[in-house]
Order: C-alpha cells, then structure tokens, then sequence
C-alpha cells in the first residue's frame, strides 16, 4: 500500500523546468532554499504566520512553507529572482527601493510576491485595502508605512486615499 | 515532519480506495491512548493546517493522499435553487465567487474574515471544516492534552484561558473551533455531502462538529474512512436572498487582521415589509468546540421589532450557561455586545465585510 518515499517531480521554476525524484515530505520552501540554491524566498515563521516564504505559483500567491514540493507537480513557480528582467529591475523591487521600504530586508522578498499576487488579483481600491490584502505579510521592522506607499504606486491607488485613515469599524474588515 | 508515503488519486474512487483501510469507526487506532485521527492514512488538500501539525508532531500520518487532483473544485447552481461549494474550491475563489458574492454575502465575508490571502489561495473548503484547534496547549506536543493524548489531561483548564470557549465546554476540554468559514456556514444551514467506499451521505451542519464531552480527540462525526466531496447551500431564493439583505460578520481579534476571533457573530434577518423580524439566524464564533447555534434563541426575534432590548435578551439567551474560567471571564460580556451589535448591523441592511452596508458602499 506504500508509495515509494521518492516522488517524480516535475517543475518549473523561473521558466525553467526541473524534473527530479524527491522525498515527499519537502515542502516547496525547502526545495527552492535547499535543492535549487533559491535563497531569496526566506524561511520567516515556517508555520504560515509570517509570510516570508511567499512565492507565486501559477501566477497565485502562496506560502511555500505550507504546501509540499511533491504537490505542485506540473506547476510554475515565481520566486523573487524570476522578477526582473535582466538588469532592468520589476516595477515592485523598483519602488520598495524608491519608497525605502525595508530595513533588514528579511520579509522584503516575501512582501513583494506577495504584492505581485495582490496587484494581479484586482481586488485592492484604496490603500485601506491594500493594507489588509497586504496582512498575510509580517514586517518586524515595521516598515509598513513604506511598503504601503510602493505597492499602492505600483498598484495605481493613492497611497494617501481616506479611506486609509477613516474611522476603522471595529471587528470588520477593510478589504 | 515524520517521513510518510504519498499518493496522487485523479479520481475520487481511487481516493476512497486509498483511505479505506482507515476503516469507518470513530476510533481507528488499536493502541488505547493514542488519539482517534491521529495515526491514519490523511487527505491532503490545501495543507496550511496539517502540514502545519505535522511539523509540531502533533499529528503524525504513514501516508498522505493528495487529493487536488480530484474533480471536485467547481462552485456551481443546483436545480433546486442552491449553491454547491466543491470541496477543493478555494477559499479566495469561494469569497469571491460573483454567486456567493450576490446570494451569500454573509459567507464572503466570513472567509475574508479569517487567515491571509495567501492561506486563503491555498485552503480548500473541504479542509476549512477539518481544521484543528489552535490552542496552544495542543499544539504544545510536552504538555498533557486531552485532544492528542486521551486520558493526559487539560492543561488548558486552570492554565492560560485568553482564547479558549465558555459554552459547551467539559472538564476533559476547553477548545474552540478556529473557523471563520464555519461560522456563517451553521447560520446559513449548509450540508455536508461525504463519501467513502460505503456510500454517500449527508450529514446537516449543526451535526457535523461536536462538542468535547469525554472524547475531545473527536472533532467532528466525519468517519475516518470518509472523504467531504462538497458543501451544500440552501436555496438562495426567496426564503435566503431576504437573509441575504440583512446579514453581517462581526469579527472581534487581538489586531485587526490576520488573527483568529476571540469572539465573532454570523448574523441574518429576514425583516418583513412591517420592519418586524420574520427570521433570524445567529452563529457564534471562537467560544465554542463548534459555531454556537440556538435556533430556540433565534426564534425570541421572530414577529418583534429590530432593536437593542430585544437582541439583548436574544445574546442572553444564547449565552445561557456560559462559564469563564479566569483569562477567558471578558468573552461573556464582549460576546453578549458583539451579538446586540451584530444584530444592530444586520438589520440596518447587508454589511460587507468592509463594515458599509451595501447600499453605502457604492
């Protein structure tokens, strides 16, 4: 009744394919950090609190901590060194500079995929949206100010739009 | 993580083949203190619970059945006027489908309450219901617990309280169910459409989750051998699209997103053209092993008029009995306001979770 402890896996991470046998029990963090040497998706919480391990797969944002590498077979992965092209810097890693949005960077990585997702997904009007579908992010160096303001420009929503400071309705939620 | 075996079934028979072996009693280990569920071949869907308690050690599986390959992620409209929900839709997808959006706005809501985008990709509606207790104690794999060791003990009971339930509780435990989802779920009356090698069959949502009682380690009347294929919702018309203009999710945490519910209030009533309340449902969240529902309570609001006084004695009486235990004493009254406030919501019109009614919110 047992399946073999290594799985054929195919893969596709930064438009390049991997194919592999792999113990099930990897997550997709640790193949990417461990097996492919992609040490910019960081290992924060491990237990999906934190956000730091945020990549995109099939386009989506996920926690890559919370999901085995065996079940992302046939699937394409974005990490945040499939982002720029070439020399010429995403749009998001461009303003997370401009905007000084990190101080010790270690969610940065984490923060913009994440920011990816979000922008790709439509759903943020206002920075108070923006805001909350940007909360599955921790940032201990509590750089949320600035990291509002980049993803909101790349966005295209005012960084500064009322509904950011409006009175908060206490146990709903903005986004 | 313990090293375990893994399947990848593309059919649901395969699947239910797979996990037969667990066989269809509530308690299928041989061994007398090792937890119901605990050493059993598991699904895995979305996995942002059970890889999670896999890390802790808290729950250890020889085997792990990935189902997402399964055709069971559509969310479509039944002939009779329902919505079912796959199994393996996705929480965001669910949120945020326009049919849920339009017809059960209280569900939208719910999800977006709970987790973060990311999670929320990446769980499936099937694994929202079989999500674990967070407390901490459980998860705390050198303290004694009743829900992963049966027999050990409660730390929880006399420990740290802050989080946990004051109603349906037992001395064997004081747990509560962590679920947004769940809670606008047993307000919305949905059913639960399971499958195994026996058979199919349904089981109403008030049944599907218990309480504690001596059995703690036992979440819900799932059997082990069973595999959730979808969630039913009733009708949306008419009885349900009245709920739907007037319902809201009232979520009550320590910060303002990405937290679970010290308390939270799933409510909906059907006003009729004389502005007096024809229905009302009400679910509670994060006070209980499952969503807190007293249709006896709901029925104290039918034919009187929305308003503070009588949605006290509605709170009143669905917190009959319920018992603090030092850190957890403030859930009371936080409940008792956040169910009168919910209420005071939900009969100003639909609120979105974005706190506007949707008249305003436009």
């Amino acid at each position: 009744m047992h399946a073999p402890s290594r799985c054929p896996l195919t893969i596709t991470v930064n438009g390049q394919q991997h194919t592999m046998e792999i113990e099930a029990w990897v997550t997709l963090l640790d193949l990417l950090r461990e097996r492919m040497g992609l040490t910019g998706t960081k290992k924060g919480c491990d237990h999906g609190q934190c956000g730091a391990c945020t990549v995109l797969v099939d386009g989506r944002r996920i926690n890559s901590c919370l999901t085995l590498a065996v079940m992302n077979d046939g699937r394409e992965v974005t990490t945040i060194e499939g982002l720029a092209r070439g020399d010429t810097l995403h749009p998001l890693q461009q303003a997370f500079i401009d905007h000084d949005a990190f101080q010790c960077g270690y969610c940065t990585p984490g923060q913009i995929c994440s920011a990816v997702g979000l922008i790709s997904e439509g759903r943020a009007k206002c920075a108070a949206e923006v805001r909350e579908l940007m909360s599955g992010n921790i940032c201990r160096c509590g750089a949320y100010p600035q990291i509002l303001r980049a993803v909101a420009q790349v966005a295209g929503v005012p960084a500064d739009s009322e509904n950011a400071e409006g009175p908060v309705v206490t146990g709903t939620v903005p986004a | 993580m313990n090293p375990f075996a893994y399947d990848r079934p593309d059919s649901v028979e395969s699947a239910l083949q797979a996990i037969a072996a667990n066989g269809a009693a509530d308690t299928g280990t041989s061994s007398s203190n090792a937890a119901a569920n605990q050493h059993e071949i598991r699904f895995v869907a979305g996995g942002t619970n059970l890889l999670d308690l896999m890390k802790e050690g808290v729950t250890i599986a020889p085997q792990l059945v990935d189902i997402n390959r399964l055709p069971l992620d559509g969310i479509e409209a039944t002939p009779d006027g329902g919505l079912l929900l796959g199994a393996l839709a996705r929480n965001a997808d669910t949120a945020y489908h326009p049919l849920v959006e339009q017809h059960y706005p209280l569900l939208s809501a719910a999800i977006l309450a709970g987790a973060s985008p990311q999670l929320r990709n990446m769980a499936s509606n099937g694994g929202n219901l079989l999500q674990r207790t967070r407390c901490w104690y459980f998860y705390d794999v050198a303290t004694p617990c009743n829900k992963r060791t049966p027999g050990s003990g409660c730390s929880a009971n006399g420990g740290i309280t802050r989080q946990h339930a004051i109603l349906g509780t037992s001395e064997h435990c004081i747990a509560t169910h962590p679920s947004d989802m769940c809670v606008a779920l047993a307000a919305l009356e949905a059913v639960v459409q399971v499958q195994s090698v026996r058979g199919k069959r349904d089981i109403p949502f008030d049944q599907f989750h218990r309480l504690p009682g001596d059995r703690p380690d036992i979440d819900t009347t799932l059997a082990p051998d069973e595999l959730i294929t979808a969630i039913w919702l009733p009708p949306a018309l008419p009885e349900a699209a009245r709920f739907a203009r007037h319902s809201a999710y009232l979520k009550l945490r320590e910060r303002l997103s990405y937290a679970f519910a010290l308390v939270s209030v799933a409510a909906a009533l059907d006003i009729g053209e004389d502005g007096t309340i024809r229905a009302a449902r009400i679910a509670l969240g994060g006070v209980a092993h499952k969503p807190w529902r007293l249709p006896e309570a709901e029925r104290l609001l039918e034919g009187v008029l929305p308003g503070g006084e009588a949605f006290g004695r509605v709170a009143d009486a669905l917190l009959h009995g319920a018992l603090g235990r030092g850190a957890n004493d403030f859930k009371i009254p936080l409940a008792r306001n956040a169910i009168v406030r919910a209420l005071q919501m939900a009969s100003r019109g639909t609120v979105t979770n974005q706190g506007l009614s949707q008249g305003e919110h436009e």
